[in-house]
């Protein structure tokens, strides 16, 4: 058990440091970067002298190693570099921009969840053929939506045909609805394909034949034995889904022009503010490790049946 | 049902059973893809706008006989540049998905093959790719290499890497458990050709079918990049570009993002059809 644990936090540490030397490797060792966008430009009219000094004062002057090991210490002690197009350290933006994202993202999960059980449950115990292969096919048609064309068509449906949702001044729950809607129903997507087959197979095992067969309703059968069932495997794709409500929001952000962690992103790619980019990669591949870390321990706790066997999964 | 009843509906059951057998929406997707390739081949065969050119005059007229999808604010005919467009976007599918397909799989092959120390540097280096949200990977590589049509494509066929590359090494691990690989080994083959030779045919049922699902999500993500302004220069009719700009045109112009955003919606599915009919996906 310890031994697993101790693995698995091993395996963890080593996609994060692999992430993070591969994110470095990508972003710090541009030909064109953050600092010549900002200062080469004829206007600011600094000779080059002066633009190797601004180049030492960030310390881009020092040779990789160094720069790498100095910014593995940073990462560490919580300092992300400045962000030199903005000129404020990288972990103040992230500081103000973190909770409107999370807010909308926490808000988007929610709704996805709901969708996706309401949309398990009716087609699972519709009885007409026709309506439940329709709306099993609904999350294929769902993940085949680009976010960003959802969002605009929202916008055009909902405020400029029908005017139910104002764009101009909107107050701040009005102008959540549509964002949280557009990145929720993507989101409802994979997680509602998983749910409807795990469904599918639950139904499909003995036990289920046998609660029938003892006069068990084919509801009363969904709700106590199959739900609990095929929830449980839905927690897998836990840290998937987080990467997906993460993009989702740089393009919905970007969309209905929100301030957040999307905004940030996408400023920083037109820039070429490197330092933004690498502490936003890197901060979302600790949350996306940490997640998966979570619901790899958590499960055994929650599934009794695999705690027996899980010395062997090492 | 009654006997009576069923006599009757003879012929007709007949006739409706036959019509079960075929795969109408596999037929559907796959007419799509053909349609949409033949777009990108010749479009000159399919409208006689251009698609970069607007007529003076037209502009922002609503769909007719004359502009089936209306005009933009520029006057350019929206059917054509959706047409037009289809050569920009599928190329650059074309482009990402080969990138992950021929990087990925040789990864995987490598891994699975090879096994051991190999294996377990290559699938943590797979890990920290799928760690990171795809559009942000992208993005990154986007930063790295500059905007433009081509790496937007690299960018985007980089993220399929990882995924080809664990499906490719989990198909490895299958065929190579099975006897005629072993037989193989043990009549004398060297590594290599064993790997070309029985591993790679023996693989690449379920690779191809990855293929095909990738390049449904290649033209999510290119169109995506595409309205977020990293992909091709604004007159190029690329499809999520054109979405970008019917944005301007939101509240007087429905047809400037709705029509190129349900060919993309149409393009994708199809691809995900098709892919579930070659067969298993999921490493």
């Amino acid at each position: 058990m310890v031994r697993y644990l101790l693995g698995r936090v091993g395996q963890a540490l080593a996609v994060l440091a692999l992430t993070f030397t591969a994110a470095f490797l990508l972003l710090q060792v541009l030909p064109g970067d953050a600092i010549m966008i900002k200062f080469m430009s004829l206007d600011m009219g600094l000779t080059a002298d002066q633009i190797a000094e601004i180049r030492a004062s960030y310390g881009a002057d020092r040779p990789l190693w160094e720069r790498y090991f100095t910014t593995v210490g940073n990462f560490l002690t919580g300092n992300f570099g400045i962000s030199i197009q903005a000129g404020v350290p990288v972990s103040q933006q992230l500081a103000t921009n973190l909770p409107p994202t999370l807010l909308l993202a926490s808000l988007a999960f929610a709704t996805a969840l709901l969708l996706t059980i309401v949309l398990a449950a009716v087609s699972s115990m519709v009885g007409m053929e026709w309506l439940r292969n329709g709306l099993q096919s609904l999350p294929s048609l769902f993940i085949s939506v680009p976010v960003f064309w959802l969002g605009i068509m929202l916008i055009q449906i909902f405020s400029f045909q029908l005017g139910l949702v104002t764009v101009i001044s909107p107050g701040p729950v009005e102008r959540l609805v549509l964002p949280v809607l557009t990145l929720a129903i993507p989101i409802s997507a994979p997680l509602a394909q998983i749910l409807m087959r795990n469904i599918d197979q639950v139904l499909a095992q003995p036990f289920i034949a046998v609660a029938r067969a003892k006069g068990a309703s084919r509801n009363w059968v969904l709700w106590r034995h199959v739900a609990r069932n095929a929830i449980m495997p839905t927690l897998t794709i836990a840290g998937v889904l987080f990467g997906e409500l993460l993009a989702g929001a740089v393009v919905t952000e970007a969309v209905f022009g929100l301030s957040g962690l999307g905004g940030l992103t996408y400023q920083a790619v037109g820039n070429h503010d490197t330092a933004v980019l690498q502490a936003i990669v890197v901060v979302s591949a600790l949350a996306f490790v940490t997640i998966n870390l979570v619901v790899d321990l958590l499960y055994p706790v929650l599934d009794p049946r695999l705690g027996t066997s899980m010395g062997a999964v090492t | 049902m009654t006997a009576e009843a069923a006599g009757g509906a003879g012929a007709d059951v007949r006739w409706t059973a036959r019509l079960k057998r075929v795969p109408v929406t596999l037929t559907f997707a796959w007419t799509v893809v053909f349609i949409v390739l033949l777009w990108a081949a010749l479009p000159w065969l399919f409208t006689g706008y251009s698609g970069t050119e607007g007529v003076p005059g037209e502009q922002l007229r609503p769909p007719s006989a004359e502009h089936i999808l209306g005009t933009d604010g520029l006057g350019r005919d929206v059917y054509a540049r959706v047409v037009y467009g289809a050569r920009h976007s599928l190329s650059g599918a074309f482009v990402a998905v080969t990138v992950g397909l021929l990087l990925g799989t040789l990864l995987g092959l490598i891994a699975g093959a090879r096994g051991g120390w190999t294996d377990i540097v290559v699938m943590r280096l797979v890990d920290s790719m799928l760690a990171v949200p795809s559009l942000l990977l992208s993005l990154s590589i986007i930063v790295l290499l500059g905007f433009g049509t081509i790496n937007v494509a690299i960018a985007v066929g980089a993220v399929a890497i990882a995924r080809f590359a664990r499906l490719a090494r989990s198909e490895v691990m299958r065929v190579r458990r099975t006897e005629y690989v072993e037989a193989a080994f043990g009549s004398g083959g060297t590594f290599w050709a064993v790997l070309y030779r029985h591993v790679l045919p023996n693989s690449l049922t379920s690779v191809i079918a990855l293929a095909a699902l990738q390049f449904g999500s290649a033209i999510l993500a290119i169109s995506t990049l595409g309205f977020l302004g990293y992909g091709a220069p604004p007159p190029t009719p690329e499809w999520g570009l054109l979405i970008a700009e019917g944005r301007n045109y939101l509240s007087r112009a429905w047809w400037l993002t709705a029509a190129p955003g349900l060919v993309v919606v149409l393009v994708v599915l199809s691809a995900d059809r098709i892919s579930k009919a070659l067969g298993r996906t999921a490493p």
